[in-house]
């Protein structure tokens, strides 16, 4: 197998481009599509401050990786979640990364900050965990970016990702999403509160959306970047990772069936369900504990603490859901006095 | 060769020479879904790996929850 470029020994066959490419060349590919999407969908200006949402696993270090190749000032910011072992291991390759680079790396952490965790939250609201990881992921994501003045939030959703995502919103056809979904999401302006207009959501942008799962996990191999192979003790078997499953197994029979689906959807479906997801924003005020963003009187952020901060924290064991996502049964939980 | 395999955590031994694609079929695994590490670089699906190999089969399925979400 030779490289399609140089025709030196390839290390990979990316089969839905029909190419195969040498460790070089793979490396420059994925660059090229990196900076392919954020010109094509007006992610990142030039001179913008850059915050990337790093949780250690591949995708926010490969993206960390590539952004500060490219030459834009890219700052990491990590949430330690509290899921025992696996959380504990996920922050230290975002440190270990960010530390060997001489980077700055933001750190919040859920039980320390906020007196919870992600097992505690599932727990007490009996909801899955990614419900209250991703609430809490947003909120505090989007005030690290506000309160630092960075212009624009880069996450490591890629190709899999929004596939599946999209997958998922049509089956079940979710068109406020659908209307929503999009690599570049735009910062949105407000006058909550008694104060004059202020910049309320960050802008929020998905540069490896023309990368596959498969090629970011390749690159941080090649490129020696350590991260945490493991998955989310939580996550297993959720909805998102069959919805994957399905479509490799989909892209296995045809492959490039995952791209045609996806940006077929972006150029010749999305703006067709915009209107339902500007009906779903209803006007915005600010909390009135935090000062947030919110269609309410209480952010969903500061609602989710009212529950469950200082509860007694919940072992990851007693919520991890069984295969087929079930979760194992509802903890019995206390408040601590 | 010796296989090593993650999520969860396990090895295997394998009579080589055999392709990685091979090697793929016959542990039933979607090549969509993983890559084959050998020391610090990856083995393309027609590399043959030889008996006395050491290699990882690493996924790359990950999926959790969506910090892009709907606020």
């Amino acid at each position: 197998m030779k490289c399609a470029v140089c025709r030196g020994p390839a290390v990979i066959d990316l089969r839905r481009h029909n190419a195969n490419f040498c460790a070089d060349h793979f490396l420059r590919f994925c660059r090229d599509q990196v900076a392919r999407a954020i010109d094509n969908h007006a992610m990142i200006e030039p001179g913008d401050r850059v915050l990337v949402a790093v949780s250690g696993g591949k995708d926010s270090l490969a993206l960390w990786d590539v952004l500060l190749e490219l030459g834009y000032d890219a700052e990491g910011m990590t949430i330690g979640l509290g899921i025992g072992d696996y959380s504990a291991a996920s922050t230290e390759a975002a440190v270990a990364f960010a530390d060997q680079r001489g980077l700055t790396l933001q750190r919040v952490d859920l039980r320390e900050d906020y007196d919870y965790d992600i097992p505690t939250a599932s727990a007490v609201t009996n909801r899955v965990p990614c419900s209250s990881c991703g609430l809490s992921k947003r909120h505090l994501i989007d005030k690290a970016a506000l309160d630092g003045g960075y212009d624009v939030v880069a996450t490591g959703h890629n190709l899999d990702d929004e596939a599946a995502v999209l997958f998922g919103n049509v089956l079940h056809w979710h068109t406020e999403y659908l209307g929503r979904q999009q690599p570049t999401l735009a910062e949105r302006i407000g006058r909550p509160g008694s104060g004059g207009e202020r910049r309320v959501f960050p802008r929020k942008v998905k540069p490896l959306v023309r990368l596959a799962e498969r090629e970011t996990a390749a690159y941080c191999v090649l490129r020696g970047i350590d991260y945490i192979v493991e998955e989310c003790p939580m996550a297993e078997g959720n909805r998102h990772l069959r919805y994957k499953e399905a479509l490799n197994a989909v892209e296995a029979a045809s492959p490039g069936a995952k791209q045609a689906f996806y940006f077929g959807f972006l150029d010749r479906a999305a703006s067709r369900f915009a209107s339902d997801a500007d009906g779903a924003d209803g006007e915005l005020r600010a909390c009135g504990r935090c000062g947030a963003p919110t269609t309410g009187d209480v952010c969903a952020f500061c609602r989710l603490l009212d529950r469950v901060a200082g509860h007694d924290p919940v072992p990851v064991e007693l919520v991890r859901p069984r295969r087929g996502g079930a979760r194992r049964r509802k903890s019995r939980t206390k408040a601590r006095s | 060769m010796r296989v090593l395999l993650r999520n969860p955590r396990r090895e295997l031994e394998v009579d080589g020479p055999l392709s990685v694609g091979k090697l793929l079929r016959q542990l039933d695994l979607n090549r969509e879904s993983v890559l084959v590490v050998r020391g610090d670089t990856l083995v393309p699906g027609d590399a043959v790996l030889a008996d006395d190999d050491e290699i990882e089969i690493r996924p790359v399925i990950s999926g959790g929850a969506d910090p892009m979400g709907p606020p």
